[in-house]
């Protein structure tokens, strides 16, 4: 504890409720804690906790056998007062015994509206029917890419073909890709298990700005390889490796940022993947010094096209920010694809606290809007669009649909899949899920082979009630509910937020 | 020997052209009437490969590049040598800005005058050491960012009261390792940058690094070295260690 620290275990956010009759002192708790919350008292033969230690993951909860441990919330509370929350005051307190800037992890947790709780799907009643998809077929499937303006055709020999040359793309046979963790951020296992889930599932998983492990080459026809601004890892290699490259310009969780991995998480398998020195940090410039303009992205997008001898689609990432519609509509101009956008709630591996809660808009915004943009100049069949930052579930992923997206990407909820408990502690290293660690003992927590199971589930889950919803309207293709405002209401939203969101009020 | 006059071919072409020979077998390239074409040996492979280019090429040359040599007979326009990881480009003349951007490999030679933002997060690993030496001037933020590997600034042929390099020298610089051949005010300089005299250690690196350049570009090594050296270095590999409140 720093010197003035105000601190005291009084303050702590939770209590380790240990029922001292059920405790078989079998420490069980002490090992699985990686911050040294749970302590076993030799001489006493007890097991006892330091509060002011405790996260909330609940992995000690979890694994306690005899089930005598509840983790939960601090009662003690200060006085109340609107303005100052307990949060505010804690932060005060850490940055004023430490003098650094407030690190987080995931993404914003400030009660933002969710639009997606104030949309509502349509479904069919008596006037056109309803389709069973579990007895009928519907298709899912996603072609991710430039869309020629015209189609032309030829015919051969009594046989008609296509004469128009078609722009690579990523054919996903569910529209829901994974998000973009890198490696280092994230440990090896669980960037193995999201790989074979891809594969299994028939979509793609992103490597992050972090490069591409060795082990992992193999499932390249399921990656989109990342290009950021530190370009770790980037090299010809790793660019033939997969099957797309994404420029990542932005992240939700902290738009106009750079990023930085610190040397404790630089050990040798990050490094020879970074390919940066073991124990240096990894700088990620804020922007990309290359990149100054929409013509400097054209450039960067077409440098890698020729680098690739144009096979593979080129996306770029941005973060939503207030002009996010005019910057899609550049990004498009400038060549790419596909047009990633993550909204404020995106998550991340750290991120300082104030610019996750505080910059940029929510991704139902910025979707609706870059859309309806990309519609109005004519070119929205010129790039696909990729929505991300917090989706929760299969609704929130068919409304973003309807409003406008391709398909989407999910972080978090691929990290709860394998056990993450949203605590909000990735920043330090020592995640005991064993997802946002490099530490060998915490990482073998996560079994790929079971991690592939539950991410694999997970996308099965999800594809089967977008089927359902899907059936509900009458729509046997996803591509007929893309950009399909007609079939969304909101509740409880302004006149202003139903025009951006480009839907009527429920009742209309 | 493929020739290849590229007066009015766009770059698109251009680089099939070059892309294709390379992967049938074709080892020497002779390219001339080059005019602004861009992206010319991107992710190009090849340790034998060799492109003379007369005329000046566009943006983003030798991006990804991985092996090839290239010669430019004139002067060169921005981005030369983006992210490249191995190979060799020699640009007998002046070139423009952010050369050698997140650069892992090879090495960059300009005889002349370079712009802003040259060297930015340039990188070393293991026997990956990219080397840039450029003969004229540099302008501000040069080697930013840096990470790793060998920026060399000599400063030939400078009017007087022209300084050497521009303001932001070495802003953030956590690796690698810069040699400046004239005086170096700290204030031109990132606070993350040390200043000192050479040692024997940087003269044996240096000596080889300078020879190969002086052949290459046609200057007299004696000459160059007559003139005091000074190196630049980061007083930290984690400059930013203690910003957080964990």
């Amino acid at each position: 504890m720093a010197v003035g620290d105000l601190k005291s275990n009084n303050y702590c956010d939770f209590i380790v409720d240990r029922d001292q009759e059920r405790c078989i002192q079998c420490q069980v708790c002490v090992r699985q804690c990686p911050y040294g919350t749970n302590i076993y008292k030799e001489a006493d033969n007890i097991v006892v906790s330091d509060f002011s230690l405790c996260t909330g993951c609940h992995r000690c909860e979890a694994m306690c056998p005899t089930g005598c441990i509840t983790i939960r919330r601090n009662t003690s509370e200060f006085r109340e007062h609107f303005n100052w929350k307990a949060a505010d005051i804690k932060n005060v307190y850490k940055q004023a015994a430490t003098g650094g800037v407030l690190l987080t992890g995931i993404g914003c947790d400030k009660d933002y509206p969710i639009y997606w709780d104030h949309i509502l799907l349509d479904a069919c009643q008596v006037t056109n029917p309803s389709i069973d998809p579990l007895r009928e077929p519907m298709e899912l499937r996603t072609f991710l890419g430039r869309k020629p303006d015209t189609l032309e055709f030829e015919e051969k020999a009594g046989k008609i073909s296509l004469k128009t040359e078609l722009a690579p793309q990523l054919v996903c046979e569910i529209p829901i890709l994974f998000s973009a963790m890198s490696y280092g951020a994230v440990n090896l296992n669980f960037c193995e298990a999201l790989a074979r889930a891809a594969e299994a599932s028939g979509t793609y998983y992103n490597t992050g700005e972090g490069g591409l492990h060795r082990t992992l080459f193999k499932y390249g026809k399921n990656t989109i390889v990342q290009v950021a601004s530190g370009r770790f890892g980037v090299d010809k290699a790793y660019l033939d490796a997969g099957v797309a490259i994404e420029i990542k310009i932005g992240q939700g969780a902290k738009p106009g940022i750079g990023g930085h991995l610190p040397g404790e998480k630089v050990g040798k398998e990050v490094s020879l993947t970074r390919m940066i020195p073991i124990g240096t940090d990894a700088l990620s410039p804020a922007p990309h010094h290359d990149i100054y303009s929409i013509e400097d992205l054209r450039q960067l997008i077409y440098a890698l096209k020729e680098a690739t001898d144009y096979t593979k689609p080129v996306s770029v990432k941005i973060s939503a920010v207030h002009n996010a519609a005019a910057i899609a509509s550049g990004i498009v101009r400038a060549g790419a694809d596909i047009v990633a956008i993550d909204g404020v709630r995106g998550g991340t591996g750290a991120a300082p606290t104030m610019i996750r809660d505080n910059v940029g808009i929510p991704i139902e915004l910025a979707l609706a809007a870059v859309d309806q943009r990309l519609r109005d100049e004519g070119i929205r069949n010129q790039a696909s669009i990729i929505a991300a930052g917090g989706f929760r579930n299969s609704s929130d992923i068919i409304k973003a649909i309807a409003l406008g997206a391709d398909a989407v990407y999910i972080g978090t909820p691929a990290m709860i899949a394998v056990g993450c408990t949203v605590c909000q502690k990735c920043y330090t290293g020592k995640c005991p899920w064993g997802i946002t660690t490099n530490d060998p003992y915490l990482a073998k927590r996560l079994n790929p082979d079971i991690g592939t199971e539950q991410l694999t589930n997970l996308l099965k889950a999800w594809a089967r009630e977008i089927k359902e919803f899907m059936g509900a309207m009458g729509i046997n293709a996803i591509e007929s509910i893309r950009g399909n405002r007609e079939r969304l209401r909101g509740v409880n939203l302004s006149e202003r937020e139903l025009k951006i969101l480009g839907i009527k009020h429920a009742g209309e | 020997m493929m020739k290849i006059d590229a007066r009015g071919v766009y770059y698109r072409n251009l680089n099939k052209i070059i892309r294709d020979a390379v992967a049938s077998g074709e080892k020497e390239f002779d390219l001339i009437n080059i005019n602004g074409q861009r992206y010319i040996g991107d992710g190009l492979q090849g340790s034998d490969v060799k492109i003379d280019i007369h005329g000046v090429p566009g943006n983003d040359m030798a991006a990804f590049m991985d092996g090839p040599t290239l010669i430019v007979h004139s002067n060169a326009q921005d981005d030369v040598s983006n992210t490249m990881n191995a190979g060799k480009v020699v640009i007998h003349g002046h070139a423009g800005d952010v050369l050698g951007y997140g650069m892992r490999g090879g090495k960059l030679f300009v005889k002349d005058d370079v712009g802003f933002r040259v060297g930015i997060h340039m990188k070393g690993y293991m026997d990956k050491v990219p080397v840039m030496i450029i003969g004229g001037t540099a302008g501000n933020f040069f080697g930013e960012y840096m990470a790793g590997g060998v920026l060399v600034l000599l400063g030939i042929n400078r009017k007087k009261d022209t300084p050497i390099a521009g303001d932001y020298l070495g802003t953030g610089m956590h690796g690698g390792v810069m040699y400046i051949r004239g005086e170096i005010d700290p204030y031109q300089c990132g606070a993350e940058v040390g200043i000192v005299d050479l040692n024997d250690d940087d003269r044996k690196m240096l000596s080889p690094l300078l020879k190969e350049y002086c052949d290459d570009i046609g200057f007299n090594y004696n000459e160059i070295m007559s003139e005091k050296f000074v190196k630049l270095y980061p007083k930290s590999s984690r400059p930013y260690g203690k910003l957080y409140a964990y």
